[in-house]
């Protein structure tokens, strides 16, 4: 099973062949999300980031929201959708991202294994900053889990290399001072935040948050090792999209990379 | 009480959960909160205000014909006579002072029953500030009154329209503007939660109450009382008022509703910044609080309350919105002063358990006044 060798493997490879990384974000429960997931695999993704619903998603703009409102009123429960991913095949790594409320909920180490049992590679916990983090990782890190973190644009130049340091899978580099969603414009911050991560680790630094068009991750991806696309995926779930249309919107966002 | 752990923590209790572009705000606020605390000049010019401005001290108030009602003495401590009506002022004055103090040009808050909404933009206006206020879909229409109120004051009321579209969703949208603005805007957080150094800050900001009554009974009672008890839906007026008490034999009890007993009802979770009590089903999702009262309208609690329970430093009692109704009627009834609702939910306890305070003297926190509360209970008594 290539989803084995985890993320930060699977990303450097792609890197060491000299392209850029493309990490779509699709919302788990959603729908048709598993025929999804593999379309976006198929599609061209080096990882693929699956949200677990959390009532109260303060990082999250109206559009994973409302994806977010939909997957929880069918009653649609974390465990179910680890299940699903169990059984999923793809050949691509997987990570979660959810909130800490519903992993501190499930038991650290109950949570942790169950990501291993299903063959998930990492877990991305935005609400759960590196100085909260700890308890986490090391029991992440003791079921092979690779804890994601995410560096700011505020983050202080004394904090950003103890977030690389301790960041695994890649370094997570928020684009904008801002929640999801996507924007008309590149956020000049990106670059900012782009360019202080890749001169602070080797870890791959991907950049998240306001990428929403294939131009936006060409553009982010000079400076960056590649990108993460929420928002903008999503919308095309919430637009009812098939999934075989979602891994097309996917593969214009590999084409624009792969030009660079 | 004490000053929280390094950490922020209370107990196990608290932290900073919150997302990394937040950080550095909540350090750079803990530690410009630390640094005014102890500047005379901070802690002159907000003393000042509180009491040229807010009206500081309150009154404490003897009720003789509440008393006879419920068979033992009672005494009120009036933070319904503040400046805009209730004890949120306090706070909102300490932040605002602070806010400008770093620089900061906006004031971001949430509200649910519109009385911290109203006092920061209060404070707004008396500082020359930008001011948001976000309220949930729910409160606006049945805190109509206050919604003008804050609008009059100049600030931009936004509605909260996700979730339950009460206090809880109203936090999640100012936590996002938040998470957008924080360079220039502060939040003005309303409550004794949310992350480090909230929970403390607000604490402290509020302690002024618990000072207050301490010295007040003692020269009114020739002694302390033997109960302190408040309303808690984040729990701010009542760890005001028990910071004046912990340190002595009095028995600290606040009082949830029941249909946001997180104390009761709750598990440890986080939501909003902090570890804490918080109602949530079994996968972590937060339920939804119910009550009659917006302002404890709440599915969690501050942190050092959920440390003050665990060590049995003080007890939570919750009461039915039925319950809290009566008592709104009783001390209008009794005592010429119509309570806030939140507030009405201690005194309903008071009235429910006077077998057991029967012969003791309480010191009740009245938080807030009932103006606000007046169009909703006219409906509800017919």
């Amino acid at each position: 099973m290539p989803r084995h060798d985890g993320i930060e493997t699977a990303l450097i490879k792609r890197i060491q062949q000299g392209g850029k990384c493309l990490v779509p974000y699709i919302t788990g429960g959603f729908d048709g999300y598993l025929e999804t997931i593999s379309a976006a695999a198929d599609a061209g993704a080096d990882a693929i980031e699956i949200g677990i619903p959390f009532s109260d998603p303060v990082m999250d703009g109206p559009t994973i929201q409302m994806a977010n409102d939909i997957v929880l009123s069918k009653g649609i429960t974390p465990e179910r959708i680890l299940n699903d991913l169990a059984s999923l095949d793809v050949d691509v790594p997987l990570a979660v991202m959810t909130y800490y409320n519903v992993v501190y909920r499930y038991g650290l180490e109950r949570f942790a294994a169950n990501l291993r049992e299903s063959a998930i590679s990492g877990a991305i916990l935005p609400d759960l900053p590196l100085r909260e983090a700890k308890p986490w990782i090391d029991v992440a890190m003791g079921n092979s889990i690779e804890t994601i973190l995410l560096a700011a644009p505020t983050t202080t130049d004394e904090q950003l290399p103890e977030i690389c340091k301790n960041s695994s899978g890649f370094v997570y580099a928020v684009g904008l001072l801002g929640i999801t969603g996507a924007r008309e414009e590149l956020a000049s911050s990106a670059q900012v935040i782009a360019k202080r991560c890749k001169a602070t680790t080797k870890k791959p630094v991907l950049v998240g948050v306001g990428i929403g068009n294939p131009k936006q991750a060409q553009e982010i991806a000079e400076i960056a090792d590649g990108c993460i696309v929420g928002s903008a995926i999503v919308q095309k779930l919430l637009d009812g999209e098939s999934p075989e249309n979602v891994g097309k919107f996917v593969s214009e966002f590999r084409a624009a990379l792969d030009e660079i | 009480m004490n000053e929280p752990t390094d950490g922020g923590r209370f107990g196990k209790y608290g932290g900073m959960f919150v997302p990394e572009t937040l950080i550095p705000a909540c350090e750079e606020l803990e530690i410009s909160f630390r640094e005014a605390w102890s500047s005379t000049d901070f802690r002159k010019e907000l003393d000042d205000l509180l009491r040229d401005y807010a009206g500081r001290p309150s009154p404490l108030t003897r009720c003789e014909r509440l008393s006879e009602e419920l068979g033992y003495q009672v005494v009120l401590k009036r933070e319904d006579l503040n400046h805009t009506g209730s004890h949120k002022i306090n706070n909102v004055l300490g932040q605002a002072l602070l806010a400008k103090r770093m620089g900061k040009t906006r004031l971001v808050a949430e509200t649910g029953a519109g009385q911290h909404g109203v006092a920061t933009a209060t404070a707004a206006a008396l500082f020359g500030m930008e001011c948001v206020v976000y309220m949930g879909e729910v409160d606006i229409e049945r805190q109509a009154l206050n919604v003008f109120r804050m609008k009059l004051l100049g600030a931009d009321v936004r509605s909260a329209v996700s979730g339950s579209r009460t206090l809880k969703d109203a936090i999640n949208e100012a936590m996002r503007d938040w998470v957008a603005t924080v360079e220039h805007s502060h939040y003005c957080l309303g409550s004794v939660m949310g992350p480090h150094p909230y929970p403390w800050m607000v604490r402290e900001f509020h302690r002024v109450i618990g000072i207050e009554a301490h010295r007040q009974c003692i020269d009114m009672l020739g002694r302390i009382p033997d109960v302190v008890t408040a309303c808690v839906g984040g729990g701010s007026n009542a760890l005001g008022i028990f910071s004046g008490f912990v340190d002595t034999e009095a028995e600290l009890v606040g009082v949830e509703p029941a249909g946001g007993a997180a104390i009761e009802r709750g598990i440890p979770g986080v939501v909003h910044g902090s570890l804490s009590y918080l109602l949530q089903d079994e996968w972590g999702q937060v339920l939804e609080a119910e009550s009659i009262s917006a302002g404890l309208d709440y599915p969690g609690i501050g942190p050092e309350h959920s440390h003050l329970a665990d060590i049995g430093r003080a007890r939570y009692e919750k009461v039915t919105d039925a319950e809290v109704v009566e008592a709104f009627q009783l001390l209008s009834r009794t005592e010429g002063i119509i309570p806030a609702l939140e507030p009405a939910h201690a005194l309903a306890w008071m009235s429910r358990d006077r077998e057991f305070l029967s012969g003791k003297t309480v010191l009740l926190n009245l938080s807030g006044r009932g103006d606000k509360d007046a169009m909703q209970m006219m409906e509800v008594l017919g």
